[in-house]
């Protein structure tokens, strides 16, 4: 009976034991996303994955990462370079070099409003799910930054600096690729962009001009412009559908975009929706670069579509080469489109 | 000790006699939306080749079905009812949502009809609802503002023998597009499905048949009206009459 008694109490104090033993969990600090009052009254919330968190030391070592031509094969190009700030985090030029000299084929894409991108399909083509999946991409790519993964996490290992800065984002100082995707993701969800003209003008902060007022009417009325079907609206401040569409830029394809991922035809030519926001620093324009110009785009729809068997039925007047706007109306149109860019955007 | 003892013991009979006499048996419904075109089953499988004629002989496709249905309702023959609370945006292109369970539950039981609105009422459709904004589903302002009812996209082949895009878009009718629209009558559809008696878990199969978006009784050429159908108040009120017709019941399981 004693030897009974003398088990249960073992058991009794190997369970106490348990309970009170601390579980060492290393925790960051938190930094949620601010986000903008014109998109909490307006849009769902943005994604963020439970197991990547915001926190500050997270972002302030993905900005680094960004930043750091570490990543590249030969120590030379950081991801900035061709996301750069200025620009609204995308190339001035039609296509990206890489560190190789090697032009890629699609234009750079800005980086803004990541977190809102709910379905998470990233580039031009949607081939890469989810925002941590989307930065593996660059460091590997042969045109690119020309690097492979094991030589980065090398690089970063033997850093004076990096070990310490993991450790305090993540609680370890073994780096590996998905801390590494992670970080940078953090850092890309914190580039908001949400203080234009329009936006000040929605907040009751500014007025429009006469002419940029009208170029919002070209963009929303379905008899001119019809801009907002693919593009949003006023209640939709992320200025995208974030949908895949054919708007007619040709006849035949040499690039066949979303087709390409499906494998299904009725997608080939079809690219992403990029958001209007920003345009002022981010030409040229379109997946390929083709349009240095927003007249150049505007002219586009207004007479230059082309036919072929995947274009939108969206696009208008495909007969008679698009919706005829007229001289005024266009640059009203581009008026109003500049009131989406953000100066403080790029200045911070 | 005895009195708390039979006190107790009242209190449980009347309790338990209570919850047997006024028992309300409460269940989730669920609306299921199919598609066809007059009889044939549609899913997006069948979008993007012109594989349909409509009931003018114009020769079409599908390429992007979403559509907007709303306060669904259960009526009681004593004339009491229950209005279900949301909406669900039908996205037939990406063969999303094409299930709705709404949040309320309903009471079991026989009710004389259940209805629910294709598109929103005019009140309803004064809301900001971030979810619709979010999916670009919003009718410009000038156009009175609210929300599309439905996006019906697609091509058909042309009196020129050509493929030629339309844009079958139901909204409430507009017209005077600009600062002060003004709306001719209501577009939004009440759809009416007939009595039905729910014991549980019932799953309402409801039934889209698209070619009647452009048979009765207005038979839609296409060559005639394609695009730009939104401020045509006209081409808004034939979709609504020939929309009274697109919905049935197929059938309740439960």
């Amino acid at each position: 009976m004693n030897k009974w008694l003398y088990h249960i109490a073992l058991a009794f104090l190997f369970c106490f034991s348990c309970e009170n033993e601390p579980v060492e969990q290393y925790v960051a600090t938190p930094s949620p996303l601010q986000i903008p009052k014109l998109f909490s009254d307006n849009i769902i919330a943005p994604i963020i994955p439970i197991n990547n968190p915001q926190t500050q030391e997270g972002i302030a070592l993905g900005k680094k990462l960004f930043f750091d031509p570490i990543l590249s094969g030969n120590n030379t190009q950081a991801c900035a370079d061709c996301h750069a700030p200025e620009n609204a985090f995308t190339d001035s030029a039609k296509f990206s070099e890489g560190i190789n000299g090697n032009l890629g084929t699609r234009n750079s894409m800005p980086l803004f409003n990541l977190a809102w991108n709910y379905d998470e399909k990233f580039f031009w083509d949607g081939n890469t799910f989810s925002l941590e999946h989307q930065v593996f991409v660059p460091v590997s790519d042969p045109t690119e930054m020309n690097s492979n993964w094991k030589d980065v996490v090398l690089k970063l290992q033997q850093h004076s600096e990096y070990p310490n800065l993991f450790k305090n984002a993540f609680g370890t100082n073994n780096i590996d690729s998905t801390l590494i995707s992670k970080a940078i993701a953090q850092f890309e969800r914190t580039l908001i962009s949400a203080n234009s003209k329009f936006d000040q003008y929605l907040l009751g902060e500014t007025k429009l001009t006469p002419n940029e007022l009208n170029g919002f009417n070209v963009f929303m009325d379905e008899t001119k412009g019809d801009c907002f079907h693919c593009h949003g609206s006023d209640k939709n401040p992320l200025w995208t559908d974030h949908a895949f569409h054919n708007n007619g830029l040709d006849n035949a394809f040499t690039d066949l975009g979303l087709g390409a991922v499906t494998g299904d035809p009725a997608d080939n030519g079809k690219f992403k929706s990029p958001s209007l926001r920003n345009l002022a620093f981010t030409a040229p324009y379109m997946h390929d670069g083709r349009f240095a110009t927003l007249d150049d785009v505007i002219n586009h729809y207004s007479q230059g579509l082309k036919n072929s068997a995947t274009v939108d039925p969206l696009m208008k007047k495909l007969n008679q080469g698009g919706v005829q706007l007229s001289d005024n109306d266009k640059a009203d149109l581009k008026a109003f489109l500049l009131t989406l860019s953000d100066y403080e955007f790029i200045s911070n | 000790m005895k009195r708390i003892s039979l006190l107790l013991l009242i209190l449980l009979t009347l309790s338990l006699a209570c919850s047997n006499n006024d028992k309300v048996d409460l269940t989730n419904v669920t609306f299921n939306f199919n598609h066809n075109w007059d009889g044939t089953k549609v899913t997006n499988a069948d979008f993007n080749t012109l594989k349909f004629t409509n009931a003018y002989g114009n020769q079409m496709s599908i390429e992007r079905l979403r559509y907007l249905i709303s306060r669904i309702v259960f009526q009681k023959s004593n004339g009491k009812t229950i209005v279900l609370e949301g909406y669900n945006l039908v996205d037939v292109t990406n063969n999303e949502t094409l299930s709705f369970m709404p949040s309320t539950f309903v009471t079991t039981g026989e009710y004389s009809n259940i209805s629910f609105t294709f598109g929103f009422n005019n009140e309803a459709n004064t809301n900001n609802y971030a979810d619709l904004n979010t999916a670009s589903w919003n009718v410009p302002d000038m156009l009175g503002g609210g929300y599309h009812y439905m996006q019906l996209d697609g091509k058909f082949l042309n009196d020129a023998n050509e493929e030629q895009g339309y844009n079958y878009h139901a909204i409430r009718a507009v017209d005077t597009p600009g600062e002060t629209p003004s709306f001719p009558q209501d577009t939004f559809i009440v759809v009416n499905l007939g009595p039905t008696t729910i014991t549980d878990n019932a799953t309402f199969n409801i039934e889209m048949n698209i070619a009647e978006w452009f048979k009765t009784p207005n038979t839609w050429n296409l060559n005639e009206l394609n695009q730009t159908l939104m401020p045509n108040s006209a081409a808004q009120i034939m979709m609504y009459e020939n929309g009274q017709n697109v919905f049935s019941l197929e059938s309740v399981n439960q």
